[in-house]
């Protein structure tokens, strides 16, 4: 069986990347509006302006950090067991994050989700098997907006066992987000020992790190908690119109946030990821579903890898905005490509309109594509001694291979055998069952997996902390009491 | 090994479909001396129905149906010269003639349907595949089943069950016995357009609605 890659750039082509990126980081820099961040790149050698608060990095800097940023960690569940490896080739999923929206089933119009919606999606990520992390998919509209983010943080570790990918959308609330896996793992020992989240921090196109995400790397580095980078070039608008100078650009983005994570906390666990994208000229729209987006994904995760690094990707999404045709052929694509890339963490199942909206029966469809592109990546087997001759021979002509032991022992593991997702029935069955659309099917599937789902068994001291943390946070915004969300 | 743990090994070897072991099981029965009706009823077709139960539960697949059919007629290959020496006959809940008809030499489906009907207790005549229309009005003539079923896999082929209702029609016979028609192409709509009595999406299928045509259900 020959090893399944798929590889956009010549390695030339990466170096040159590579070359470029370095390149933009001496000249003209990068832009970094946290002080602290600003001194310690000074500290250790970069020209910093401090009037545009901008550093020139040199070259020695960005491959000192190269050395210590780790080519391999995990992320971890809730029982401790290793449920994600970020390196290598390895391969996983997570529901796309923080979507302000979601859509209804059978509705054409999207609406702000609140906290029983939540609920109902890290519920339905917990149980789906072939996602291994959930994320905090859902920005809730029933909390106050200062705390939306670490109350997400509080529902996914109430709801769901598996590892959480997430973010601050402030510098205050991380600080808060951290007590509250803190609580849950046991200690900031135990926590930086087994992490069980990632935050992502996104610099702000072209070359540019605000202060709330430069503060929420460097405070991720310092308590060894992982953060991803979500890079994100917008091909022709934030970012050059050519694919691979958007490339490049994500690059110079990504080196300088490994720069100023090492810094910050030499070992500290980074990943190479975006979420760049296309600009549709016609419309200014950022596609997701665009063959170019996934080019560009493809592209820069190659880069990574040639540094060794782990890395993610925004990909097997859709900009389509109800669950139809057009949500298939992208999430398809995109996920099937992520996979041939060998990403680390891909980020996007359940997610429509620009990374916007939320679908539960996206998700459920997203699942029966990654489970297909997992089945395409284990390959063909030709392990056996006899490949087929053995076998053919014995049946013979006008033989039945259905009635051969062979065949028994064989086809559970060579076939992936779908839900009732997808449609596989003979026309007449298919009617018989009411002629449902993939859309009602995935929505009925959706209601039964989330009715099954159980939530972890927390201690009561620690739910009653997380509640205290969550609460303590919100009062000074008005949340006097948490929402109801378990029945 | 105890008559009710023989039993159970041979309703095992069904639902595992070891064919050689469920054969091996109806020499040891008869030589132990068990009625060979037992063994079919108490031993092998328990098996059968959970495979079937499986299958409906969506935790077996097609090999193993197929595979604990072969094994049940392993089996019955053993114990019929016994049956017959005996002058026993399974009480049966009605006469089954199916085939594959002419022009078409796909066995798989068919013999799935009859060896699912046969484990449900009909009786079953299997005239094979390519089965000639006329052979198919003979059997009815001769054998009198309740239930003829024709089995047809291509789209060219199915236009032929068809002509085998209207040969049965010419003959007159087509009022004695029930037609079932099956096959990948073959739909509801279809069967109802040529006149046939039943159609089933699967075996288990075929069973349920061979029940209902004989008012067994």
């Amino acid at each position: 069986m020959a090893a399944i890659q798929l590889r956009l750039l010549s390695e030339e082509d990466v170096r040159r990347v590579l070359e470029e990126a370095y390149a933009l980081l001496e000249e003209p820099g990068v832009r970094v509006y946290d002080q602290e961040a600003l001194e310690m790149l000074e500290g250790a050698g970069a020209w910093v302006d401090g009037e545009t608060r901008t550093a020139h990095i040199p070259a020695q800097m960005v491959d000192r950090a190269l050395e210590t940023v780790p080519r391999s960690f995990y992320l971890y569940d809730l029982q401790g067991r290793p449920a994600v490896h970020y390196g290598g080739g390895d391969v996983h999923f997570d529901p796309g994050s923080a979507a302000i929206y979601i859509l209804d089933h059978g509705s054409i119009r999207s609406r702000k989700p609140v906290t029983a919606d939540l609920v109902a999606l890290l519920k339905l990520a917990d149980v789906l098997k072939e996602l291994d992390a959930v994320s905090t998919a859902l920005v809730c509209a029933d909390v106050p907006r200062e705390v939306s983010d670490l109350y997400r943080l509080y529902l996914a570790l109430r709801v769901t066992s598996k590892p959480i990918v997430t973010g601050a959308f402030a510098i205050e609330t991380w600080e808060t987000m951290y007590r509250l896996l803190v609580t849950v793992a046991g200690s900031e020992e135990a926590l930086a020992a087994k992490p069980r989240a990632i935050f992502d921090v996104c610099p702000s196109p072209p070359l540019l790190w605000s202060e709330i995400t430069c503060r929420n790397l460097v405070d991720c580095a310092r308590h060894s908690v992982p953060a991803e980078f979500v890079s994100m070039p917008l091909a022709g608008a934030t970012g050059p119109a050519t694919l691979a100078g958007s490339v490049v650009q994500h690059a110079a983005e990504c080196l300088s946030g490994i720069v100023i994570g090492q810094l910050a906390n030499p070992g500290a666990p980074l990943v190479w990821g975006g979420s760049p994208a296309a600009f549709d000229m016609r419309t200014g729209t950022p596609p997701m579903g665009a063959i170019e987006t996934m080019m560009i994904d493809m592209a820069y995760a190659q880069v990574g890898k040639y540094l060794g690094l782990p890395t993610h990707a925004y990909m097997g999404m859709s900009d389509a905005k109800v669950v139809d045709a057009q949500v298939g052929l992208e999430s398809a694509l995109g996920t099937l490509l992520a996979a041939l890339g060998g990403i680390n963490m891909v980020s996007g199942a359940g997610m429509l309109d620009f990374e916007s909206c939320q679908s539960l029966e996206k998700l459920v469809i997203d699942h029966e594509i990654i489970a297909m592109v997992r089945r395409f990546l284990r390959g063909i087997d030709t392990s056996e001694p006899s490949l087929g001759l053995e076998i053919i021979r014995q049946v013979g002509h006008r033989g039945n291979f259905l009635v051969t032991q062979h065949t028994r022992r064989h086809f559970q593991k060579e076939l992936y055998l779908p839900s009732p997702v997808i449609d596989r029935d003979f026309r007449q069955a298919w009617e018989d069952k009411g002629g449902l659309d993939v859309s009602a099917r995935a929505h009925q599937r959706a209601l039964e997996l989330i009715a099954v789902h159980q939530p972890p068994a927390l201690p009561d001291e620690v739910l009653a902390e997380l509640e205290e943390i969550t609460l303590q946070a919100g009062r000074p915004y008005g949340l006097e009491y948490l929402p109801a969300w378990y029945g | 090994m105890s008559k009710e743990e023989l039993l159970t090994a041979m309703a095992e070897s069904v639902i595992e479909g070891e064919m050689e072991r469920a054969a091996e099981l109806a020499r040891r029965a008869l030589e132990e001396g068990m009625d060979p009706l037992e063994a079919i009823e108490q031993g092998y077709a328990r098996g059968i129905r959970e495979v079937g139960e499986r299958f409906a539960r969506g935790e077996y697949f097609l090999p193993h149906l197929a595979m604990g059919a072969e094994a049940m007629k392993a089996a019955m290959a053993v114990l019929e010269p016994e049956l017959a020496r005996r002058q026993k006959e399974r009480i049966t809940l009605g006469r089954v003639v199916i085939g594959t008809v002419a022009g078409d030499i796909h066995e798989i489906g068919k013999t799935l349907v009859a060896t699912m009907l046969s484990a449900s207790g009909f009786a079953v005549t299997d005239l094979g595949v390519d089965v000639p229309t006329r052979r198919f009005v003979e059997a009815v003539r001769e054998e009198r089943p309740q239930i003829l079923g024709l089995s047809a896999l291509l789209t060219t082929t199915m236009l032929v069950q068809r002509e085998v209702i209207a040969a049965l029609r010419e003959a007159g016979l087509r009022d004695q016995v029930k037609v079932m028609v099956g096959g990948a192409p073959v739909t509801q709509a279809w069967a109802d357009e040529i006149g046939a009595d039943g159609y089933a999406e699967d075996a288990i299928g075929a069973v349920r609605r061979a029940r209902q045509l004989l008012g067994l259900a």
